[in-house]
């Protein structure tokens, strides 16, 4: 694994985020390095969302450091991270169902071209970079005018993988991409996480499903109740490990025992 | 990973190339304009409708829904309304005739000065709707009230009266005031009589000169603010983040866009179209009515909704637009030439409004796979 020859790309370093009196994220330690897969495992409410917005630059950590390529850094904005590098594609996806694909993948970057003292879209550019761009992450539009909404949810999420890579991403946080889908289209996403780190692209890949995370990941760390209960390589922790320090221990042992081993 | 299989499912039917052009937001609009010209050449066709002087009748009146109509159109595709239109016309006439008869500035000035007061009054809507993120359906419902208040209220206290006439006298010179209400090509029409293609008046004054003598600047505004909108909306960087602030203002805003100050510009576009529409109407009728444009800004939108833009923003056509428009302007002139009872027209407006809705709801529908 050559990714653990490369130094982080992102670093964060004791983060705490507070809001009001609610101590969201309680002093987590995390880095991403090219190349790699680091899946952020943790339950419904860890802190896991609030966690990659302030890495992705939507939230000020009250205290902690970020390092970027080794640099102190903060980011005023989520523009700002975008230009840096850190790419995220949220839950809900910032896609918009009625436009087309086309005009989804360019959305805020359109590529113009003068005419005189005006600027028009460049579509026939545009077009052709946007299939080619889907084709490499293996999905064949029918059209680059096709809206969006006809894509399926896998198929959405690829298109937003692609346009984070296509935009010269180093980093790409993924927020639970595959929490509402289907196997098949699961196993779609999973592949082309896989496609997008053999590019030297850092994945922080956020889920809570351990069986997703053991797929692709080549390091897991788990959150919980705001904390980083450490990080572990691939091979050096089972599904079992990870599922109990995500449901915080004894309890869940006992649960899963009645549940006969299932969950 | 240039290489990776790529996948197509076999449970996707191929559609057909015809049901994919079917699949356009004017869809419901061109289908409405064959239909009422079909219409009223059938039941109206000898009436004098269709000679120059007809066609120049429901021209000008569909020229005028026509420029209210593209204001609301891009501002409904970025996802906003506004209700204060149809005030904003009263506004606007009676700020000039204010300005120009009471106060006796030149019209120029008070034309100009109108422009600037409206346009930063819809910048207002527009900074309270994205600021305090209540919906514009208020926000402009408020400034319906307000604007149309101050329109009876001004001349009212300055001149005590409601009507304010004159203008013409005063705009006659003026170098800005015949782009409103002037009249193009006359060169052409009178050509065209001599060649017999348009008839002359054949008693009184104006013996010898062709019935149509130029086409109105209210239907080259109407022709052009068409043209630039569809053009900015459909192939420009702004174009795409009108639709992207209309479709997803979150996703929109994830990606850079600027949500917040397309929205305002639009509100100020629309503003500006109200605005076009009350300075040609001004100098058309030579005075200003407290009354002026009252449900014009629920006309403006049933035209944008027949053109088949959807309530909820993100989708739609200018053209769609300004062809709801046409309907509207053919409709209604239409019901006076073939001497059937005006006030069906309303009855019409009510019916056509509901199919245009069903049929977008059913196309959004397909665009975006819902079930």
């Amino acid at each position: 694994m050559s990714a653990f020859d490369h130094n982080p790309i992102v670093e964060m370093r004791g983060i705490e985020k507070h809001f009001g009196p609610v101590i969201a994220l309680n002093g987590v330690s995390f880095d991403v390095r090219p190349g790699e897969c680091h899946c952020l495992l943790g339950d419904n409410g860890a802190g896991k969302s609030t966690f990659i917005k302030t890495m992705s630059g939507v939230h000020k950590p009250t205290r902690g450091e970020i390092l970027f390529e080794g640099k102190s850094l903060s980011f005023a904005s989520p523009r700002a991270a975008m230009e840096a590098g850190i790419a995220t594609v949220y839950q809900d996806l910032a896609m918009i169902p009625l436009m087309s694909v086309t005009r989804n993948f360019w959305m805020g970057r359109e590529p113009v071209k003068r005419v005189g003292p005006l600027s028009f879209i460049d579509f026939k550019h545009a077009n052709e970079v946007t299939m080619e761009e889907m084709r490499k992450m293996g999905i064949n539009l029918r059209s680059p005018d096709q809206a969006v909404g006809t894509l399926s949810g896998g198929e959405r999420q690829t298109v937003a993988i692609a346009r984070a890579v296509h935009f010269g991403a180093k980093v790409l946080i993924l927020d639970e991409p595959t929490s509402a889908l289907g196997v098949r289209q699961t196993a779609n996403v999973l592949s082309t996480i896989d496609k997008v780190r053999k590019t030297g692209i850092g994945i922080v890949f956020i889920t809570h499903n351990v069986r997703h995370a053991m797929a692709v990941g080549d390091r897991f760390t788990v959150l919980n109740r705001g904390k980083t209960l450490g990080t572990a390589q691939r091979g050096q922790i089972t599904p079992e490990e990870l599922q109990d320090m995500m449901a915080g221990g004894q309890e869940m042992v006992e649960l899963e025992g009645s549940l006969g081993g299932t969950v | 990973m240039s290489d990776a299989p790529v996948v197509m499912d076999e449970r996707i039917k191929e559609t057909s190339g015809l049901r994919k052009a079917l699949i356009r937001p004017e869809l419901g609009a061109i289908v409405g304009t064959i239909a009422v010209f079909a219409f009223f050449l059938a039941f109206a066709g000898d009436s004098g409708m269709f000679s120059a002087p007809g066609v120049l009748n429901w021209s000008t009146v569909s020229a005028q829904f026509v420029i209210i109509a593209v204001g609301a159109c891009m501002l409904m595709i970025a996802g906003e309304f506004d209700l204060s239109v149809g005030s904003m016309i009263g506004f606007a006439g009676m700020s000039i005739a204010i300005i120009s008869i009471t106060l006796q500035w030149p019209v120029w000035i008070a034309i100009l000065l109108t422009f600037v007061i409206c346009v930063a009054i819809g910048a207002l809507n527009g900074f309270i709707v994205v600021r305090t993120g209540l919906p514009s359906f208020i926000v402009t419902l408020a400034f319906l009230f307000i604007l149309r208040g101050f329109t009876i209220f001004f001349p009212q206290v300055i001149e005590r009266r409601t009507i304010i006439g004159g203008i013409s006298d005063v705009a006659a010179g003026d170098w800005l005031a015949p782009v409103f209400g002037g009249k193009i090509l006359n060169g052409l029409f009178v050509w065209l009589a001599d060649l017999g293609v348009v008839e002359v008046f054949e008693r009184g004054n104006r013996a010898g000169e062709p019935v149509v003598d130029g086409i109105p600047m209210l239907i080259i505004w109407a022709i052009g603010l068409v043209i630039v909108a569809h053009v900015v909306l459909t192939r420009t960087r702004f174009g795409n983040w009108v639709f992207a602030a209309g479709g997803d203002a979150q996703a929109a805003r994830y990606v850079g866009v600027p949500v917040s100050r397309v929205k305002i510009l639009m509100f100020m576009f629309t503003a500006f179209c109200a605005c076009v529409f009350a300075t040609c109407q001004v100098m058309e009728f030579g005075s200003a009515g407290a009354d002026r444009g009252l449900l014009k800004e629920f006309e403006a939108i049933i035209a944008v909704v027949i053109g088949g833009a959807l309530l909820t923003g993100g989708y739609g056509s200018v053209i769609g637009a300004a062809l709801g428009a046409l309907i509207f302007g053919v409709v209604q002139q239409g019901l006076f030439f073939a001497g059937v009872e005006s006030s069906l027209f309303r009855v019409f407006l009510g019916v056509i409004l509901l199919f245009a809705v069903i049929l977008n709801t059913y196309i959004r529908r397909i665009i975006t796979g819902e079930r």
